[in-house]
């Protein structure tokens, strides 16, 4: 990378003025927006209304921004008891969109936006680009899926506010990305981190060489990745890989994103207030302290979200990054606290198998995690793929790669599991998060 | 004097020769020799197909992990000491066999083994100084 890093509000994109707002005077914004999305869900939504009523709270009880640790918590659950609307602070005729999840565990949580909050997204998801170092001129291929899913529709205001050509592909159809990415020229796409290793991989067995493209950035967000995944991508792909943090429930994509320091992801505190608790007893926990990221909408209008519990584990970085920006980033997200299951007795997150399995051979193959229980005792199997790199042609080769990620994954993990070698293309792709785990134990 | 062998990797289950035996039979490549190392879960099929080239990129193209191989292809003459004959010619000289696998042919009473070898060049060396006939691709594949 050429270009210079930006170091000040004076020669950023005008959107990023506020990534640049002194301290004390964000402090001072982020209460009086506290204060008046406290005071609107407290009138317009029951359910915010009577948690506060139980804990005999009113929005004046709220004189300092620690106090939002007295308020209460918001769960994914909420969303979907109150379904589809029952969150809502704005009626129908102010609300100009709405999103939902794909629904699989039950009935889909909804989320709405007035025209302000669209354009309070849109101004964020600039911000994110902007802070990547996209700008005007830059040819923007956007492969988040377009539809009720927030990630097509967020990134693609956001690439167009700043000024950048959007070729709003979604997800799918790898092929043609590859064509488009070649013919048009593209600088910079947006997807998840899974779709881009499967469109690296799609480009070689089509004989393209992604070095030899114009592309130099990717925006990858909407699920967790890795440090080494990242330089799987760059090495790959010769581009420079950001991640982007967003979640439905608060926004959509643009919560936060990484700046070009690659330090952490700034969150947009303006907007977006972050705490960090115990996932257990939620308690708030001090900065610098790993726990469960927990976010308030300052600014939201169609659907304010007090101290929503996001379940993504990380931490808050504070101090002022050599960006310039005044705005407090969080660590990358590697893990869930919902993600984590429990094998005997014993915690594993899918996040150490990837780590496992990317410390041999320095790839990432595709894998998927198999629970099973046989006699009352829990099964966990891990198949993976095997990838040109990895195959030889001698069996005892194969052998020994075999039991190298066999012991890797007993070491990492800290309890026996079984791997199996899979041939290519049997393990399902979505096109968007990729399934990890599959739980086949009954309880 | 070497011979294209291709390897690729396949599940030890039910039906999981079949796909790579019918993309062959489709584009109309001739299976000549064919060898299954597995082990219980996995398994590397090996094949010698009259076009190599053409047999990859097809196995390739519908997904499958493929890696083409350089190997030996030795005819001796099939009655006792045949084999023992051939491996004689490398006692001594340190050449290491990777693998090998042995069929008739049909063409009367001999075999062809197949041999692969940590160094190709080293094993041509040694068996030509012993007067052993190494096939070429062309003799291999004529029927």
């Amino acid at each position: 990378m050429t270009s210079t890093l930006e170091t000040s509000a004076a020669d950023c994109h005008p959107a990023s003025v506020p990534d640049f707002t002194p301290v004390a005077e964000l402090r001072a914004l982020q209460l009086r927006r506290l204060q008046a999305v406290v005071e609107r869900a407290w009138q317009r939504v029951p359910l915010f209304h009577e948690r506060m009523e139980e804990r005999g709270l009113t929005p004046r009880d709220v004189g300092s921004l620690e106090d939002i640790a007295k308020l209460p918590f918001t769960v994914k659950s909420d969303l979907r008891d109150t379904y589809p609307f029952g969150l809502f602070a704005s009626p129908m005729k102010d609300v100009v969109r709405l999103h939902a999840s794909s629904g699989t565990t039950g009935k889909p949580i909804v989320v709405a936006y007035t025209q302000e909050d669209i354009a309070v997204w849109t101004s964020v998801m600039v911000r994110c680009f902007a802070g990547c170092g996209l700008h005007r001129g830059d040819i923007l291929q956007n492969a988040y899926g377009y539809g009720l899913f927030t990630g097509g529709l967020g990134a693609h205001y956001g690439a167009e506010g700043l000024g950048a050509t959007v070729v709003p592909t979604s997800g799918g159809n790898a092929d043609r990305q590859i064509m488009l990415m070649k013919d048009f020229g593209v600088t910079a796409i947006c997807c998840t981190p899974t779709y881009f290793l499967h469109l690296i991989d799609r480009a070689a067995e089509l004989g393209v060489n992604m070095k030899e493209l114009s592309l130099r950035a990717g925006v990858f967000g909407a699920e967790p990745w890795t440090e080494s995944m990242r330089r799987h991508i760059e090495g790959a792909s010769s581009i420079e890989a950001f991640d982007i943090y967003g979640l439905s429930e608060i926004i959509g994509p643009g919560v936060g994103c990484e700046c070009r320091r690659h330090e952490g992801l700034h969150i947009f505190e303006d907007h977006f207030y972050p705490e960090i608790v115990d996932p257990e007893s939620g308690e708030p926990l001090p900065d610098g302290c790993e726990g469960e990221l927990v976010l308030t909408t300052l600014s939201k209008q169609a659907m304010p979200m007090i101290r929503y519990r996001t379940r993504d584990i990380t931490q808050l970085i504070t101090g002022q990054c050599a960006c310039g920006r005044t705005m407090r980033r969080i660590g990358r997200i590697g893990r869930r606290s919902d993600d984590m299951l429990i094998i005997r007795g014993v915690n594993v997150f899918p996040s150490q198998v990837e780590s496992a399995l990317l410390q041999i051979e320095g790839t990432l193959p595709h894998y998927q995690i198999v629970l099973t229980r046989e006699q009352g005792l829990d099964q966990m199997e891990v198949e993976v793929e095997v990838t040109p790199q990895m195959f030889n042609d001698k069996i005892g080769a194969l052998q020994g790669l075999h039991e190298r990620l066999q012991g890797a994954l007993d070491h990492v993990l800290g309890i026996r599991v079984k791997v199996a070698l899979v041939e290519t293309n049997t393990i399902s792709r979505s096109e968007g998060k990729a399934k990890r785990v599959i739980d086949r134990r009954t309880s | 004097m070497k011979i294209q062998q291709i390897s690729l990797f396949i599940e030890n289950k039910p039906g999981h020769i079949a796909a790579p035996a019918r993309l062959m039979a489709e584009e109309g490549i001739d299976i000549r020799a064919l060898f299954l190392a597995d082990t219980q879960q996995y398994g590397i099929l090996r094949l010698i197909v009259s076009e190599p080239e053409k047999a990859a990129a097809t196995l390739e193209a519908h997904g499958f992990v493929v890696k083409v191989t350089e190997v030996l292809a030795v005819l001796v003459v099939d009655r006792p000491g045949g084999l023992a004959d051939i491996l004689g010619a490398l006692d001594g000289t340190g050449i290491n066999i990777e693998y090998m696998y042995a069929f008739s042919d049909v063409r009367g009473d001999q075999a062809i083994l197949i041999f692969r070898f940590a160094d190709p060049d080293a094993a041509i060396a040694h068996l030509q100084k012993a007067g052993i006939n190494l096939l070429g691709s062309k003799e291999l594949l004529k029927k």
